[in-house]
């Protein structure tokens, strides 16, 4: 069948529902930054103090940095399989935009990494006391943030794909990009929580992801390109 | 338009001897410049009569702090300029200037700190533009560290040209913290548009060893880069010639 007859939409869905697929037959992919987000969130009550008045007034930045950290370590799988198996390549010789396959895998990424902490963030937010006014800012920023999260990591993941035990560098990368989005997020539930209006850091964290959504998938072809020709 | 110059300005032959003509001029007026702009500041200038002469480093953070956030949109036209032009040159030039400006984005870190012990109570705080600068410093940190990371010259530029040009997206963020939100850090000291807030005994020293700290940013480059153009083109025969080899 001439790649031609594809539309671009059924190549869209169609990395996605391979990327889904590949996730679901090994739940690991999924499970482990999960459980790795419950763990770390555990550590910090037992770190600092678990007293219910300090946790509750950094709930929301320990559910953030702990989103964040899950979705960084499950970053390095997002272009690593796909090139040792080739089908990376194929992604590169396809007569389809690259940008658009690349947005295809964010998204998958996004499906089985951010939503599943989304839907985890609630219960942890519970356990750490997060006070009940904050809870739909935590979930509209984390909504907003997470898919940031994957977008701009995609980038160190693509620049990083070649290199031999890239995990820390991908961290270096990504890090300073990941911290504005941090810092929005966590104003909005620390403003919902002083009973002020998070919806300016909200709108930011959109704009934010338009802005990403827009651009990073050009940057993270273009460094999948360079790469692959080195 | 006669693109001859830049053209030239891409060979690597050709900059390495036009850059050993311009070198010690610029270091001399340099070194001029930052004698007089810090001897008259630390010494001449009168003191603040509100923080007394703690606030004498501005003559060291403002131009560290200024080359910091431009050394960095600097490496990202580097970038761009490698991307699309393929210019040699443009990723010498991006890889030297990546530790040096980080040396500068770090400087400005500390003489910051160092100001604002006496004047704010505190060595650090978490406001937008101290948080912004600290940003670019990891930004800083990345693209060194992925130029180590991947072996292949060509690779390496190009990586790090994509890496440059997206960190970009923080410099608008440094320089707006001070008027998006509420930070202890003050407004710009100086602007192009408005006629200075300080006194002129005062601005002239900053204004010189801004200037300075410019001329001496240039020169240390190209005195990396000409190390960084011989060490790349070594196998070449004119490297081989002017070095007598």
């Amino acid at each position: 069948m001439s790649e031609q007859a594809i539309s671009g939409w059924q190549a869209f869905s169609g990395v996605i529902r391979r990327d889904l697929t590949l996730a679901f037959r090994s739940p690991g992919q999924i499970v482990n930054p999960v459980a790795f987000y419950l763990m770390v969130a555990s550590l910090f009550p037992l770190g600092i103090a678990p007293e219910e008045a300090l946790l509750s007034r950094l709930a929301g930045g320990i559910v953030w940095i702990g989103a964040l950290l899950a979705v960084l370590l499950s970053l390095d799988s997002l272009f690593r399989s796909d090139q040792e198996d080739g089908s990376l390549d194929q992604l590169l010789l396809s007569l389809h935009p690259l940008p658009l396959l690349v947005l295809a895998k964010i998204t998958a990424h996004w499906l089985t990494s951010g939503l599943a902490l989304i839907i985890l963030a609630p219960v942890l937010a519970l356990m750490l006391h997060l006070p009940a006014e904050a809870f739909p800012a935590l979930m509209f920023s984390l909504l907003l943030g997470t898919p940031l999260l994957s977008l701009a990591g995609g980038i160190g993941a693509a620049l990083t794909v070649r290199v031999q035990r890239g995990g820390l560098l991908l961290t270096l990368l990504s890090l300073p990009l990941y911290i504005p989005v941090l810092i929005f997020g966590t104003t909005a539930v620390q403003s919902a929580m002083d009973g002020m209006d998070y919806n300016g850091h909200l709108l930011w964290l959109g704009a934010l992801l338009v802005l990403g959504i827009c651009l990073a998938p050009l940057a993270i072809a273009a460094s999948l390109r360079i790469v692959a020709d080195g | 338009m006669n693109w001859t110059f830049f053209h030239k300005l891409g060979s690597p032959k050709w900059f390495y001897d036009i850059s050993g003509r311009w070198l010690p001029w610029l270091a001399t007026i340099s070194a001029l410049l930052m004698a007089t702009g810090l001897t008259w500041g630390l010494l001449f200038a009168p003191p603040d009569y509100l923080q007394g002469n703690s606030y004498r480093i501005i003559f060291l953070h403002v131009p560290t702090a200024f080359l910091a956030s431009a050394v960095y949109v600097m490496m990202a036209c580097a970038g761009a300029v490698t991307l699309i032009w393929r210019v040699k040159l443009a990723d010498v030039a991006l890889k030297c200037m990546a530790p040096v400006g980080a040396s500068f984005c770090l400087l400005a870190l500390i003489t910051g700190a160092i100001w604002g012990k006496p004047t704010w109570g505190t060595w650090w705080v978490w406001d937008a533009r101290l948080t912004s600068v600290l940003i670019l410093l990891f930004l800083y940190i990345g693209v060194i560290a992925l130029r180590g990371a991947i072996r292949s010259t060509t690779t390496a530029a190009k990586a790090c040209a994509v890496l440059s040009i997206v960190g970009v997206v923080n410099i608008p963020i440094i320089k707006f913290s001070v008027q998006w939100w509420n930070t202890l850090h003050q407004g710009a000291t100086l602007k192009l548009t408005e006629k200075p807030a300080m006194a002129p005994e005062m601005l002239w020293p900053l204004l010189i060893s801004i200037l300075a700290f410019y001329l001496f940013f240039t020169a240390v480059l190209l005195l990396r880069m000409r190390t960084e153009i011989l060490n790349r083109e070594r196998r070449t025969q004119w490297v081989q010639q002017r070095l007598g080899g």
